[in-house]
């Protein structure tokens, strides 16, 4: 692993939805089970709202990583607003990659509403990932721009 | 970037003016986070003209003080930073309102599920993590909007899954509170498992006397549509309104109002058994656990309701003797075809319940190999008086009267290797000790064996009936059970079992086993819930609302939970649940009409290029072309529309508003998380 720079802690965007990973993130709160605070949620009704815009300007704003949360397959309190979440996660990665950033620093996910264990363990493994990685290139004060082409 | 503003909105230009209240919950919130930090932190904020901090913001004065200083401050938007909006969104909506401000200008920070209470060993990270939550939060609550949420008129009919116990007392309970209820059930009666079982604990009440008056009720009841043999088949709509489409099965056999309405006079199935007789086909019986013979055409036993005869499509060879069997009646159609039928209901109610876990899963045991190991519910049957032997307890290898007879608790419950459960199937230890003491009443002589790990006899006069049992000579052996041999000539079956009291491993050779199996959701539950958009735990039993303080509804309006569908249950707590879901679902209902939360798309017509690539996207089938101003744009029809946004994420043209998570309210949030409120 790369050495981080001093100081720098990941930002984290965590992007749920309403009904199973935020539940689930409830639930993990409920039985105390503790994770590194290095995320921030913002809640949706269902990943399907996703435009893959908003994770465009996560990362063009300097996000670190981006987790996207959301029901599991067939579960989907809309049908299938995940399925379509999921697709749209594949363009997200290729564009990334395109624009030089590794797409590990994009993740998503699928936690119900009763696996608050699983919601601590996948936070717990964002955050590693993201120390592995180190600041994004876009972080407005720790990125190195020379990463990019 | 998108338009800021909805393209219908009331909302006037104004400078926004956002009061921000923070939550101690007691020590919940203030223990892992520096409150006063926070406050100070939210007052530098851009759009903020009160901060405040109180000890439970939930309370009378809390919520009275968002009240006044509303008033006071002239807010034109409330963000609460306490615990999830899961919670306690309605709570401070109400307050917001009480106000005069419109609830949908609040927003919530949830500073406790997702922060206190999961860092609570880093305050730093913590009250960094608080403050971040609240600018996100006021970001929003900034370009927040009126909304009206709609009143939709309620169906005045509600439905009910599962026709076991639960399903049962549902229905009678919505049926006379005056509601028009469909009963739904796969199999060809009522009664689901409790029909099968001998006597209940702890009263040793018989359970067909307590049933079989319950089923008449329902097959009586005026207000129950019963529909047996029948699954659901597709579910539309939403809370209010559910348009349900349930596959009849074809049975092969008319009932008499059936054959009324095809002009047999005096006709249909009379439940006379004149066919059965005849039928060359010989099946296993499953009500019997496939311990007794039927034919291809039959009954599962003389109490069912209603009593129609059914015929078993995948052994019937069409030969046609019943046909002839029945004569005038005609109640019998070889050609009978699944049916579809719709109902609107205003309420649905899931009690689909359980079934036994295959425990021949679990090799060691042997069930299915060794002739004497055998479960619970055979057990039931076996001891039963209407069952295939009469009530005669016997070995199935040889008919003899079994005199050592083993209970092995815990099968397949309580069980971390991955093959069985890991719950605690909750009635196994109470049911056991129930067919200990028949052993005993039944057979002079015989004695049971308890293998057991903890005894749970939780409910009222359990733990009593636990010590009658003691006392009547059952032996308790506390040990899980790591090994069980047959002996090939005696089929005599060895238990091999560490006692944990004593210390030391023991084998005890008996006559035969009784496995307390594990039990799990049915398969057809698993089916049903997703067309209902039900969520499951991790062990697929159907999730409530709230674990306390809503145990009968889900996260679907308008549908609620009863019976062991939810979670393992015995009878009692199965009909307390179900006469709670019964009043929970008959409240909609009675009132009348239900809101809907106002989160509906809307078009922004000047954007829409009328491309239809959302109109495909919709899952409920919500939007549609229409040709206005002589162009092609997208129109919603608010109804249907749940709210999901999935054609918002994907509008190349940004065309679509969706309500309370509109594009620049969402970005904003993205901004001031990373930017640091700078825009």
């Amino acid at each position: 692993m790369a050495e981080n720079p001093e100081g720098w802690k990941p930002k984290i965007l965590g992007l749920v939805c309403n009904w199973c990973s935020y539940a689930g993130a409830d639930l993990a709160g409920g039985a105390r089970m503790q994770y590194p605070p290095d995320i921030r949620i913002v809640r949706v009704m269902c990943t399907g709202r996703l435009d893959p815009l908003f994770i465009m300007k996560a990362f063009t704003d300097g996000a670190d990583a981006v987790l996207v949360s959301g029901c599991h397959f067939g579960d989907c309190h809309y049908l299938e607003g995940n399925y379509k979440a999921a697709k749209r996660m594949f363009l997200v990665k290729s564009l990334l990659k395109n624009i030089g950033l590794d797409d590990r620093r994009l993740r998503m996910t699928f936690v119900s509403a009763s696996e608050g264990a699983k919601w601590a363990k996948v936070v717990e493994d964002v955050v590693n990932v993201t120390h592995e990685l180190g600041p994004s290139p876009f972080n407005r004060k720790y990125g190195e721009l020379k990463e990019l082409v | 970037m998108a338009e800021a503003v909805s393209p219908t909105t009331s909302k006037k230009p104004e400078t926004p003016r956002i009061g921000v209240f923070i939550c101690h919950c007691g020590t919940n919130i203030a223990g892992s986070i520096d409150i006063d930090a926070v406050k100070e932190y939210a007052k530098t904020l851009p759009n903020v003209a009160y901060v405040d901090d109180y000890k439970y913001q939930c309370s009378m004065p809390g919520q009275v003080n968002i009240r006044e200083q509303i008033d006071a401050n002239k807010l034109t938007g409330v963000v609460v930073a306490a615990c999830t909006p899961r919670l306690h969104e309605p709570t401070f909506r109400a307050a917001s309102k009480d106000g005069g401000l419109n609830p949908f200008r609040f927003e919530m920070a949830n500073i406790r599920e997702q922060n206190s209470w999961v860092h609570m060993h880093d305050r730093e990270g913590a009250t960094e993590k608080a403050k971040d939550a609240v600018r996100i939060a006021v970001a929003k609550a900034a370009l927040l909007e009126d909304l009206y949420p709609k009143s939709v008129p309620v169906e005045r009919a509600a439905m009910v899954v599962g026709a076991g116990v639960a399903g049962m007392q549902a229905a009678l309970d919505l049926a006379n509170a005056g509601i028009k209820t469909y009963l739904i059930e796969k199999e060809p009666s009522i009664g689901g498992r409790m029909s099968q079982l001998d006597k209940t604990f702890p009263t040793l009440d018989c359970s067909q006397c307590i049933l079989t008056p319950k089923m008449v009720d329902v097959g009586r009841a005026e207000n129950i549509v019963l529909m047996v043999n029948s699954e659901v088949e597709d579910v539309e709509g939403y809370i209010g309104n559910f348009d349900v489409t349930i596959r009849r099965k074809a049975t092969g056999v008319l009932s008499p109002e059936e054959a009324e309405a095809k002009g047999i006079v005096g006709g249909g199935c009379t439940g006379c058994g004149d066919c059965g007789p005849v039928c060359p086909v010989t099946k296993p019986n499953e009500f019997e656990m496939n311990m007794a013979p039927r034919k291809a055409i039959y009954i599962y036993h003389p109490q069912v309701v209603p009593l129609l005869y059914t015929i078993d499509w995948d052994s019937c060879v069409k030969c046609g003797l019943c046909v002839e069997a029945c004569g005038e009646k005609k109640a019998i159609d070889l050609e009978m075809q699944d049916e579809l039928v719709q109902v609107k209901v205003g309420t649905v109610i899931l009690a689909t319940g359980y079934e036994v876990f295959p425990i021949e899963n679990k090799e060691e045991w042997g069930y299915k190999r060794y002739d004497n190991v055998i479960t619970s519910l055979e057990f039931e049957r076996l001891i039963c008086a209407s069952g295939p032997t009469g009530g005669h307890l016997v070995r199935p290898s040889d008919g003899e009267t079994p005199m050592r007879i083993g209970f092995v608790l815990c099968a397949g419950s309580r069980d971390n290797t991955g093959i069985g459960k890991p719950y605690c199937s909750r009635f196994c230890c109470m049911y056991s000790l129930k067919h200990a003491h028949q052993i005993i009443e039944k057979i002079p002589g015989a004695v049971p064996y308890i293998f057991y790990m903890d005894i749970r006899s939780f409910g009222k006069m359990y733990e009593e009936f636990y010590y009658r049992i003691q006392d009547e000579g059952a032996k308790f052996i506390r040990g899980r059970v790591s090994n069980i041999q047959e002996d090939p000539v005696t089929k005599n079956v060895t238990v091999y079992v560490e006692d944990t009291l004593l210390g030391r491993p023991m084998e005890i050779e008996l006559d035969m086993v009784v496995l307390a199996a594990a039990v799990q959701p049915t398969e057809l539950t698993n089916k049903t819930r997703k067309l209902f958009g039900v969520s499951c735990s991790q062990d697929g039993w159907l999730l409530e609302a709230h674990p306390k303080l809503n145990p009968c509804g889900t996260t679907t309006a308008g549908v609620f939970l009863a019976g062991a569908c939810q979670g393992p249950k015995d009878i009692p707590d199965s009909v307390a649940q179900a006469e709670g879901a019964a009043s929970a679902a008959s409240i909609p209902i009675h009132k009348g009409e239900v809101e809907l939360e106002p989160y509906y798309a809307m078009c922004i017509e000047e954007k829409c290029a009328g491309c239809g690539m959302c109109v495909n996207l919709c899952p409920y089938q919500a939007l549609s072309l229409v040709e206005k101003d002589g162009r092609t744009v997208m129109q919603v029809t608010e109804a249907k529309c749940k709210g999901c946004g999935t054609c918002g994420g994907f509008c190349p043209g940004g065309a679509i508003w969706m309500n309370h998570f509109a594009t620049p309210q969402i970005v904003a949030q993205i901004d001031a998380f990373l930017l640091g409120g700078e825009q």
